[in-house]
């Protein structure tokens, strides 16, 4: 490779960089950040983003050069610095010259004044930005040159600091209330006055916590291959259950509720109640193979039940108790999946996701007919669905119903767990492969497919009465598409097939959105990135099964031929 | 349990089933015509409309089939490339004819401006979509590239949405599509941007066929979609030849988008996706895979939706009936699906390629 | 983690209790359900729950720009910068409660403006009384939301009109002033559209009106005409469809191409109030009416306060309830103000205290017209106007 071709393709990246950080500007984003200051009154987070394009972009291209190119790798990190700020130096001229905003709504003033570091006049804020990219890309693309070790502490230190700047809402929460909770409330206040001033870390405690986290970075060797293996834990092995593993989890899960506070609790609320529909879906589809995109019907339906058979407003029945009604709704569901198992149990593939699309839609669009509002309310939903309680105690904070959540994801996780290496398990996972051999090999298709609807179905049902009466009111717009399609996503991103992937995908990707909350109008933008970065990054999920494993690794050849089937 | 008695009742259900949902369809039919609710000119109406609305369906629904027949995977990103096409034409060329008067002094060259515009930018958005998105992952499981479909469609959604924001944009009444045309024979009129869509849609699909069974390029897809490896073999260029059946079906969604925008006359960031879902179903109807099967599923769809409501429900006395037009069209998939399962018009590949 | 490491956790822990111990300040909280403290130089902190993503975007970004306007004009309360804290209220209950879970797990947030929607604020009503908080909708018009029966639950308010207001003036707007008797109504399965719509339906029906059709049409649809027909075969006088932007104009422009809808009367309400739907409905537009809140504002408040939401938003107002929001935001400072008691520097707020300035404001001049609270927090000033639509513009005709 040569070092003119080399230039060119920095040229190239360069652009690419520019492209990015240009829709960063051009959506809003840069400017939406640039309220948050990652560092109290030093950096904001919006200047974060228009600037760590280049620097990573610079930072990835160095990295792979050849070694003799190494030397001038600083330069090639500079051209592409310089490449990525051209865009956006147009863009700060063309609004002098325009009014794009009658176009860009959110190309914006104060973008301008965020690009170009308050300058007044355009083309010297241009050449500021330019220069400053570059710079930057530069150090970042030098950082090759320097030992590993401080390499690695550097960037530990960086990271943290970004963390803490971005997730600093919820730190502030936590610290306040953790440390009011052991001292005093005023203290805990004072203690958060201290480290973060309006959701940003302050200069001084910025830079303590990031010489810790250098130091402990610098400090920490990394861990071979097997020590990784070693370290991970299984609960059973040989047979054995690992108590050494399993008293601490189960610990934790007990007190986890007293760590997290009210609103971390309704998160993780939310989290689980995506787990138990998750691993009903992952019965249908990653187990028996079968492509269900209107999952959202059960949960509908579970839900439903749930308001119908316990509320005290006109349109609740029998006014039960949520532990009377839970059995119901589930069974109910249960009996839903069998209805739509039948008719579709000769189609295949995409016949069949279609079809169930369509299941979930007549399903919400019967919810919020005319026709069935005497018996389910129409538009105007089920009100006044109780809590579930025992005795006089009501379950209202979240810090309770976490309890219902954790027993109903333990009991689907262990249902999922057993069934997996039972005989049926087995039986889905040979109709995955293949139907014909499988019904050759004496498989009943039929029972096995209604039995992989049936109980994916009722996983979802019970989440759906859980949801029901975790929101005291269900209204039919809770149920559309998108529910079913986030479920899709989360098994697959989690590692379609399997458990712990399951609890993975959820946290990533119904946890982590609704953490970053305040981002709300960007929300959607980021969660559409993600599963295509994940995607990309890792197409057999995060915590993948040992079956799709050996598929994925087996020779490609054969696998390319079944999957274009 | 033996094996015949689980079939038996399987058949059994399917046959109720099939039997309950035609008795409400021919006793719906024969009490809504009992009652005679409206002239004979407006069930004609309804036909037109549907047709309408159909041959956008069948335009978005040719990028599914094509994408289908080619890579078998959905590309649940197409809406957004219908929806990229026209919202950018609209803001920054549509809008500036319109204000500045040219749209109305040259009617003909600004819908051709418009047209190639919007087919262009929906082009660049799905070759881009499929360099980025799938082009990686064509060896993964199935599966992996459906989630990034779904990623991409809620990317370009708010994508748009950021660039030029979450209003409405009406689109400017053209005077030359203003007003109807008589069908004497009908003893109906039609709307002249009614004429315009489906004749565009003719032309169209027409154009389209010619490119598919006649053109070398239209070969060189037909052999990728029988055997990428043969097809490589023989010297075809399989990515180039992938993005290119991506611009095509992107192409399509242009042109439905600029009829879109003529017939409903607004555009904004979120009008790709039911479009989308709607087309796939008219894909899957027709039978996927096959480009007269998009073409006969976009317009049952459409007329489904149009006439169904009132012709099946009205009759059995089913408050805001129109409420429930997805419910029809839905049903009727599953109906056809039973009795045909391979689609309309779809070769018989369910069995062990679908 | 190394010892070192340790002992420099234990530092810094050590060294901010000490400073915390010289910080202790002299004040009692003395209200009932706690104080909000802000130390000097800390932001006054309001959130806002309202909806910025999905289809209904356009309703939560005008109100969420309609308090930064009035964060904007307000500057600081007792010498404290005013910060926004914004979340989404996903239009729907499970958005609502997860918002309101936010919210009010965050002691340093004072009040709410929220939700947009009225599902959304059915969930977060219940959570954010019960943790001690205000919140004052903007555009919550559901009748349930204050019904002490129902769903109310007390610091809860809106500044926007209940439906049965509006509802019923439309009705007498049809049937009094057009004269005429039989109308029929369309709603899109929403909430609020259903809720309006049935609204209309009763009034006009106790008024001596007969209601010849009430159906629905589907959000996302385009093709409203087998809808339209459906409704012409009942030859009412009178269409109310009170339904939003995109399908408004989708029935009032395609009402003119269905035979028997020549000389019908149309009608749609605040959900079609906007600069973009101006746009969209076009010349289908004359002859239609708009009901809605009053916001032919008048005032230099008004004009000042277009300009500042224009600056900020970088678009035309988006839809009807900014005003509603400015006002929502202006109770809370005015109420902060009240209530707030310095201390040093530092400020301090009841949580009763400002529930209970809430309910007592009478007569406060806002942009949508002089708000008084009832019991269950139904502050606004409810004058329902009728409108047309003259050259893309909003005019008054009735009252």
């Amino acid at each position: 490779m040569n070092i003119k071709k080399t230039y060119r393709d920095a040229w190239n990246t360069g652009w690419t960089a520019g492209i990015v950080a240009l829709s960063i500007s051009a959506l809003g984003l840069a400017e939406l950040f640039a309220k948050r200051n990652i560092v109290s009154g030093v950096i904001t987070m919006g200047q974060v983003m228009v600037f760590i394009v280049p620097i990573v972009m610079a930072y990835n291209f160095t990295k792979n050069l050849s070694m003799e190119q190494r030397k001038t790798g600083p330069l090639f990190g500079a051209v592409i610095g310089a490449t990525t700020a051209i865009p956006l130096v147009l863009l700060i001229i063309a609004s002098t010259l325009f009014n794009i905003r009658d176009i860009f709504v959110n190309v914006s003033p104060s973008l301008i004044e965020l690009l170009t570091f308050g300058q007044e006049n355009a083309y010297l804020g241009g050449l500021l930005l330019l220069v400053s990219m570059a710079l930057l890309s530069y150090l970042s693309a030098y950082t090759h040159q320097l030992p590993e070790k401080i390499k690695r502490s550097l960037f530990t230190g960086l990271i943290t600091i970004l963390l803490v700047g971005m997730f600093s809402e919820i730190l502030t929460e936590r610290i306040r209330s953790i440390f009011g909770a052991i001292f005093g409330s005023s203290v805990g206040s004072a203690i958060v006055r201290f480290l973060f001033k309006s959701k940003a870390i302050q200069s001084i405690p910025a830079i303590v916590v990031f010489a810790i986290a250098t130091y402990v970075g610098y400090r920490k060797i990394p861990k071979t291959e097997e020590e990784k293996n070693k370290s991970k834990r299984a609960f059973i092995v040989d047979g054995k259950v690992q108590w050494k593993t399993v008293i601490p989890l189960a610990v934790l899960l007990l007190i986890l509720p007293l760590l997290l506070g009210t609103y971390l609790s309704e998160v993780t609320n939310n989290v689980g109640i995506y787990i138990l529909m998750g691993l009903g879906l992952n019965i249908v589809v990653g187990f028996a193979g079968l492509l269900d995109l209107g999952y959202v019907a059960f949960f509908a339906i579970g839900a439903y039940t749930m308001a119908v058979l316990t509320s005290t407003g006109p349109l609740g029945l029998f006014g039960m108790s949520f532990w009377l009604a839970l059995p119901i709704c589930v069974i109910v569901a249960a009996l839903a999946g069998v209805m739509l198992g039948i008719p579709v149990l000769r189609m295949r593939g995409d016949y069949l996701a279609i079809v169930t699309l369509g299941f979930g839609e007549i399903i919400s669009r019967l919810a919020i007919s005319d026709m069935l509002k005497p018996y389910v309310g129409g538009a105007q939903g089920i009100l006044q669905i109780p809590k579930p309680s025992i005795g006089s105690l009501v379950f209202t904070k979240p810090e309770v119903l976490y309890y219902v959540v954790l027993a109903g994801v333990l009991l689907a996780l262990f249902v999922s767990w057993r069934l997996r290496d039972s005989r049926l398990g087995r039986q889905w996972m040979a109709m995955r492969e293949d139907e014909d051999v499988a019904e050759a090999m004496g498989i009943n298709l039929m029972k096995t497919k209604i039995l992989a609807f049936s109980i994916g179905a009722a996983f979802s049902g019970l989440a759906g009465a859980i949801f029901a009466s975790k929101l005291t009111s269900i209204f039919p717009h809770s149920f559309n598409v998108l529910i079913s399609i986030n479920v899709l996503s989360l098994i697959i991103v989690g590692g379609i097939g399997s458990l712990p992937g399951v609890i993975v995908g959820a946290a990533v990707l119904i946890g982590l959105p609704e953490l970053l909350r305040e981002f709300a109008e960007y929300r959607l933008l980021m969660y559409g990135l993600l599963l295509i970065v994940m995607m990309l990054a890792k197409p057999e999920g995060f915590v993948p099964s040992e079956v799709h494993k050996r598929e994925l690794h087996a020779t490609d050849e054969d696998f390319v031929a079944e999957a274009g089937d | 349990m033996t094996r015949s008695k689980d079939f038996d009742f399987v058949g059994l259900f399917l046959w109720v089933f099939r039997a309950v949902i035609l008795i409400l369809i021919v006793w719906g039919t024969y009490a809504t015509i009992a009652d005679n609710p409206y002239e004979t000119r407006t069930w004609v109406d309804f036909i037109i409309f549907g047709l309408a609305q159909g041959s956008m369906y069948a335009l978005i629904a040719i990028g599914y089939t094509l994408v289908y027949g080619v890579l078998f995977m959905i590309n649940f990103a197409h809406g957004e490339f219908f929806m990229a096409g026209i919202l950018t034409t609209t803001v920054v060329i549509t809008t500036p004819l319109s204000e500045s008067g040219f749209l109305n002094e040259q009617p003909i060259l600004s819908l051709l401006i418009i047209a190639i515009s919007s087919m262009a930018v929906s082009i660049f958005i799905s070759v881009l979509t499929e360099r980025i998105a799938y082009r990686p992952l064509r060896k993964a499981p199935r599966l992996v590239p459906l989630i990034t479909a779904i990623g991409a469609s809620y990317f370009w959604q708010n994508y748009f949405r950021g660039l030029f924001g979450s209003g409405i944009k009406p689109i400017p009444q053209i005077e030359i599509l203003d007003g109807t045309i008589p069908l004497d024979f009908l003893g109906t009129t039609m709307l002249k941007s009614h004429v315009l869509v489906i004749v565009t849609t003719i032309v169209m699909l027409i154009a389209l066929n010619f490119f598919i069974m006649k053109t070398k390029t239209g070969k060189a897809i037909r052999a990728v979609a029988e055997d990428k490896d043969v097809a490589n073999l023989m010297g075809i260029n399989v990515d180039q030849t992938i993005s290119i059946t991506f611009a095509t079906g992107a192409a399509m969604a242009g042109i439905a988008g600029v009829l879109y925008s003529l017939v409903f006359r607004q555009v904004h960031f979120f009008m790709g996706f039911i479009p989308g879902i709607k087309a796939f179903t008219a894909a899957v109807l027709g039978g996927i895979g096959s480009l007269p099967g998009a073409a006969v599923g976009g317009l049952l769809l459409g007329m489904f939706e149009s006439v169904g409501p009132s012709l099946f429900l009205r009759g059995l006395g089913i408050p805001a009936f129109n409420q429930l037009k997805d419910v029809i069209a839905f049903t009727m998939l599953v109906m056809v699906l039973i009795f045909r399962p391979q689609g309309i018009v779809g070769e018989v590949l369910s069995e062990k390629k679908a | 983690m190394s010892k070192r490491v340790l002992s420099i956790l234990g530092l810094i822990l050590v060294a901010s209790i000490a400073l915390v111990a010289c910080g202790g300040s002299s004040f009692e909280c003395e209200d009932a359900i706690g104080c909000v403290s802000y130390a000097e130089g800390e932001p006054v902190r309001i959130a806002s729950a309202l909806v910025i993503t999905g289809p209904n975007t356009q309703l939560g970004l005008d109100s969420q720009y309609g308090v930064e306007v009035a964060m904007s004009f307000q500057d600081t309360l007792f010498g404290h910068e005013i910060e926004l804290q914004a979340e989404d209220d996903g239009c729907n209950a499970e958005g609502g409660q997860a918002a309101g879970q936010k919210i009010t797990s965050d002691p340093s947030i004072v009040a709410i403006v929220g939700t947009s929607c009225s599902g959304a604020g059915v969930a977060m009503s219940s959570v954010v009384s019960e943790a001690g908080y205000s919140m004052v909708s903007p555009s919550n018009t559901s009748p349930v939301l204050t019904d002490p029966d129902i769903a109310w639950h007390p610091g809860y308010y809106r500044s926007a009109h209940n439906d049965k207001v509006q509802g019923a003036a439309i009705a007498d707007f049809a049937f009094n002033e057009l004269g005429l008797s039989t109308a029929a109504a369309i709603h899109d399965g929403d909430p609020y559209t259903e809720g309006l719509a049935n609204a209309f339906r009763v009034s006009f029906e106790a008024l001596g009106g007969s209601i010849t059709t009430f159906t629905a049409v589907v959000v996302g649809d385009t093709d409203m005409r087998p809808v339209l027909t459906e409704v012409a075969a009942g030859a009412p006088e009178f269409i109310y469809f009170p339904v939003f932007t995109a399908e408004c104009a989708f029935l009032a422009k395609q009402a003119g191409e269905v035979a028997g809808l020549e000389g019908t009367v149309l009608a749609a309400a605040d959900g079609c109030i906007s600069a973009d739907a101006a746009a969209a409905i076009g010349e289908a537009g004359a002859g239609m009416y708009f009901s809605g809140p009053d916001i032919s504002f008048t005032g230099s408040l008004y004009e000042d306060f277009k300009a500042e939401y224009t600056a900020i938003s970088g678009e035309d107002l988006l839809s009807v309830f900014h005003a509603h929001a400015f006002d929502a935001a202006r109770m809370i400072f005015a109420c902060v103000e009240e209530v707030g008691v310095e201390d040093g520097g530092d400020l301090h707020i009841g949580r009763q205290d400002l529930r209970d300035c809430l309910s007592a404001t009478s007569n406060f001049t806002g942009i949508t017209g002089s708000l008084t609270c009832n019991d269950y927090g139904d502050c606004a000033d409810p004058k329902i106007t009728v409108s047309e639509l003259v050259d893309g513009e909003y005019a008054t005709v009735w009252p």
